[in-house]
């Protein structure tokens, strides 16, 4: 195989490693439920399409002709990661998984899982 | 090189299993266990076109986008039943 493409494929697969044992150690060390949500939807999103480019590179100089369909796994993780990661922060709501104490703007927790509007600021009318 | 990275990468998407797996058995609350199952699918996603890479095949390829599909409505059918307590109302 030529040189410059397997330095090529390795940068890109080291990378795409790299960024999948962030998410994973990110979701076993963060906090509580909601800090947990962000390292697997955004770092482990990255990952994989490191790891997919480098698998679109090498096959396609494998079968010498240009093989997008790994492309086709990227973009269907990237429509869906946000969703899956919506839908588990509400049923985290629903089940009143309480956030740990820091956090900001607790006061709009029980507008957003009744999916009310959000109350009038005081200082407002 | 590559056989090497492909080695290194390998081990660090074991290590990645291993703190999902991690996760989903001490998660102190179901919403946890769900999103480590999750991770879990996008890291064999990961793991299997890796292997596809090692044995110079493009036939898992069609197993990953499977998978990913299969991760996508499992977390979704979960979570709506943790939501509603029904998944087809």
């Amino acid at each position: 195989m030529n040189f410059y493409v397997e330095v090529i494929a390795s940068v890109t697969l080291i990378f795409g490693g790299v960024f999948l044992l962030i998410g994973s150690i990110g979701l076993a060390r963060l906090p509580d439920v909601y800090m947990r949500l962000h390292a697997p939807t955004k770092a482990t999103t990255l990952g994989i399409a490191g790891v997919l480019i480098a698998s679109c590179i090498i096959q396609s100089y494998r079968q010498e002709t240009l093989s997008i369909s790994e492309l086709l796994i990227t973009l269907f993780l990237i429509i869906t990661a946000p969703i899956a990661a919506n839908m588990i922060a509400k049923a985290a709501l629903h089940h009143d998984i309480k956030p740990i104490d820091k956090t900001q703007g607790q006061e709009f927790i029980p507008s957003v899982k009744d999916r009310l509007p959000p109350p009038a600021k005081p200082n407002e009318s | 090189m590559l056989d090497i990275t492909i080695q290194i990468v390998g081990l660090i998407l074991c290590a990645s299993l291993i703190l999902n797996l991690y996760r989903l058995l001490i998660g102190p609350n179901l919403p946890d266990r769900i999103l480590a199952l999750d991770t879990m699918f996008i890291n064999g996603i990961a793991l299997i076109l890796l292997y596809g890479i090692a044995i110079e095949h493009a036939i898992y390829f069609e197993a990953a986008l499977l998978i990913a599909m299969l991760g996508f409505v499992s977390t979704s059918a979960l979570c709506k039943y943790l939501l509603r307590g029904d998944i087809i109302e």
